[in-house]
């Protein structure tokens, strides 16, 4: 039934060309144009780029550090300690709420704005409206992370200046070493900005203008910091993408504490490639000429959630095989070694600062003694009951040195030596130094307990 | 002579789960036509209008827009522009940042893309650096109008334009569409407003419960239509009553509704040629005809006569 049109000379001229479709990179610029014409992306952008920079010159200049923030009790020390306390306080709050605002608003705007036909018909690839959003929200997300860890850099090192970073075990790192591991700190946490980014652009998918798909990469975020710290085994740890959050730290022991790392970024990443595809999938099979459509469809839980909630178990399942790792991963053991590798560097450090012999860490064969609940009980796990008695050897003096601490360790493996004397050595916060009183470090430090056995031990 | 087809549509059907939106339509717009759509709320109109954006594909039946069979969704062929269900825009973005981004969509400078033109087209230059956060409906219908002429369509889909237009507006745009149509573009455009279609359209379609009760020309419309209620404004309104008594196939309406307060009015139901019979016969008696007016458009009574129809046979 189909007639043949008569062609006129003008139409002859003026060839009918099946619709184009839009490359990628002009959607992507279309898409990028449209995120950065929001009031509350631009407000976001100038604060990732000029809050950090302020928070950190503020806090590098008052008596009170924050202490209880790892690296936060070194902020008066080197400008490199500004960047990782940021990196922490962004790991629990900003970029999980970074992520919900962009990817999880992405898709869900042009429901708020009813522009999903003109954008069709615009564009005319879903594949490409698609990858055109995903790049656009990643690349402004990229924006923002990069302007957290350039403006913290900035404000740290023109406040306190660019001097030596003591790691979590310590050790000392040049202030080269600090620059390419702080660096490499705000890359690996990338890794679950962006599985966070992923769970934006599945809610965003998934449930339309409803106000829970913005919420539920912070929502999700929050979950995985409640369930880091509860006392799980370690393989469950691991395979949560949230753990990514935590791990960085081991990039400033000695030697580096790799292995969890380089699970918690795989895991975050297979979140991800999951979430992003799940997204897909939902956007492909959406029908925008139905009106009715709301995006909270029974399939569309169905096929947005259900792999979601079976990636952890199979992660889960990967990691106990491959590491062998189902207790809490604190042991007596590893305390101990923890405890005495920071005990020592820091012992060099506070000899170096008072003008003593030198010392190297070997020499002093410093060792630890630590129990749990005074030795009743099983002696793992997380706790502030934790005790440590120190000993150590200073050449040429027959006696042995001992100090005492209280340790308080996190189920992530952090923790806290509290020095409990004696006063010469860890019961003053002061010191006195031929410059002046300066923090004694061996009073209180931090320090991490590996919780994977496969590292080797420093 | 063999019209140009911008639309040819055959046997079309189109089905979201259980509910038929379009069942079997027919269509065919030539170049250069602005073509009415016309139906009640659920008609399958806009699924329609849909069909030939591309936004979606018919379940069967042949589709040809532009003279490109239209086969797959997305796939409408270049040359088509329009809008559904109202006028997009990205509130954040003035209306020149909103066309340069479409103009960069599609590969264009925002120098040599047109905007200016556009903009000046629909009346805009003067809003052109605000943002459209604050846009009337009619300041948004224009600014759609306006991405649509963007570029430079042979087939423009235009679904209720005229909504939140004041009268100025609703003139502006008329002259554009007339404009276009005069240079060759076909017009689709959907509407519940009669005057517009009537001041515009050289053809409608009326749809029904996703079929075509009626399409072809306006005064075809009316001449296929059956007795219309015309107002009579005269020098001598009881004369007037008298004789349009007396006319075969005229009445008088005594319960039209229309200023009934005016004693000089007077309404009569009749088809045309009865209706010429009295206008005769009123001038050859010397009474003078003041205002002789539907009181319903030809197409509103149509309308609501064949979709009635449509309704009352399901």
């Amino acid at each position: 039934m189909t007639a043949t049109l008569t062609q006129s000379p003008e139409q002859e001229h003026q060839p009918v060309t099946r619709g184009r479709r839009v490359p990628v990179t002009r959607a992507c610029r279309f898409e990028f144009v449209k995120l950065v014409s929001q009031w509350r992306i631009r407000l976001l952008v100038l604060a990732c780029w000029i809050v950090p920079a302020l928070f950190v010159a503020g806090v590098s200049r008052q008596s009170t550090l924050p202490s209880d923030t790892l690296f936060g009790r070194w902020m008066h020390a080197t400008g490199w300690a500004g960047p990782l306390v940021v990196l922490g306080f962004a790991g629990t709050w900003a970029l999980p709420l970074l992520t919900s605002v962009v990817a999880g608003d992405v898709f869900a705007s042009e429901d708020r704005l009813g522009t999903w036909r003109h954008l069709f018909v615009a564009v005319r690839s879903p594949r490409r409206i698609f990858a055109a959003k995903a790049l656009a929200s990643l690349t402004v997300i990229l924006v923002l992370v990069a302007g957290l860890a350039c403006s913290s850099a900035i404000g740290g090192l023109l406040t306190v200046g660019n001097h030596p970073l003591v790691g979590v075990d310590g050790h000392l790192l040049t202030p080269e070493d600090a620059a390419v591991k702080v660096l490499l700190a705000w890359v690996c946490v990338l890794a679950p900005t962006l599985a966070l980014a992923g769970i934006g652009l599945l809610g965003s998918v998934m449930l339309g203008r409803s106000p829970m798909g913005l919420l539920l990469p912070a929502l999700v975020a929050i979950i995985m910091q409640v369930t880091q710290i509860l006392p799980l085994p370690v393989a469950v740890r691991l395979a949560l993408p949230g753990y990514a959050f935590i791990s960085w730290n081991g990039l400033f022991t000695s030697p580096t504490q790799l292995a969890p790392l380089l699970i918690a970024v795989a895991v975050s990443l297979a979140w991800a490639v999951l979430a992003t595809v799940l997204a897909y999938v939902l956007f492909q099979r959406r029908d925008f000429t139905n009106l009715a459509y709301d995006g909270s469809g029974r399939r569309a839980l169905t096929v947005g959630l259900l792999p979601l909630v079976g990636l952890p178990a199979l992660s889960v399942a990967a990691v106990a095989v491959s590491t062998s790792s189902m207790g809490s991963g604190i042991e007596q053991g590893k305390v101990q070694r923890s405890v005495a590798t920071a005990f020592a560097h820091l012992y060099r450090m506070q000899t170096d600062q008072l003008h003593r012999p030198a010392v190297a860490e070997a020499q002093l064969r410093t060792t630890a003694t630590c129990a749990k609940s005074a030795g009743k009980g099983a002696q793992e796990g997380a706790g502030n009951n934790w005790r440590c008695v120190v000993s150590w050897h200073l050449p040429g003096v027959a006696v042995t040195g001992t100090a005492i601490y209280q340790i308080d360790i996190t189920s992530d493996g952090r923790f806290v030596a509290d020095g409990d004397g004696p006063k010469e050595v860890n019961g003053y916060f002061l010191m006195r130094t031929s410059t002046g009183d300066a923090p004694n470090p061996l009073w209180q430090f931090d320090g991490n307990v590996e919780l994977l056995d496969t590292s080797s031990k420093g | 002579m063999e019209q140009l087809l911008a639309i040819r549509a055959r046997g079309v059907t189109k089905s979201f789960g259980d509910v038929v939106a379009l069942d079997g339509i027919d269509l065919d717009v030539t170049q250069g036509q602005i073509h009415g759509l016309v139906g009640p709320n659920g008609a399958g109109k806009t699924t329609l209008l849909g069909l030939l954006l591309g936004l979606a594909v018919a379940d069967s039946g042949r589709l040809e827009v532009l003279g490109t069979p239209v086969g797959r969704a997305l796939d409408s062929p270049d040359g088509v522009a329009g809008f559904v269900d109202g006028p997009a825009l990205y509130p954040s973005l003035t209306p020149r940042q909103n066309l340069a981004a479409l103009a960069a969509l599609r590969g264009h400078e925002a120098r040599t893309a047109g905007i200016d033109d556009v903009l000046a087209e629909v009346g805009l230059t003067g809003v052109a650096d605000d943002r459209a956060r604050g846009f009337s409906l009619g300041m948004r219908q224009r600014l759609g109008l306006a991405a649509a002429l963007l570029t430079k369509p042979r087939l423009l889909v235009l679904d209720e334009p005229s909504n939140g237009l004041d009268p100025a507006g609703k003139k502006h745009v008329h002259g554009v569409l007339n404009r276009l149509a005069a240079d060759g573009t076909a017009v689709v455009l959907s509407s519940h407003n009669m005057d517009d279609l009537e001041a515009l359209c050289s053809e409608v379609t009326i749809v029904a419960t996703g079929r075509v009760v009626f399409s072809g020309p306006l005064s075809k419309l009316a001449a296929d239509n059956r007795e219309l209620d015309y107002r009579l404004l005269t020098s001598d309104p009881q004369a007037a009553r008298r004789m349009a008594g007396d006319t075969p196939g005229v009445r008088v309406v005594d319960d039209a509704g229309v200023r009934q307060a005016d004693a000089k009015l007077l309404v009569v139901r009749a088809m045309v040629p009865a209706l010429e019979d009295l206008v005769v016969r009123l001038v050859e008696e010397g009474v003078a005809l003041r205002e002789l007016t539907p009181v319903v458009s030809p197409l509103e009574a149509a309308f609501l006569a064949l979709t009635e129809q449509q309704e009352a046979g399901r």
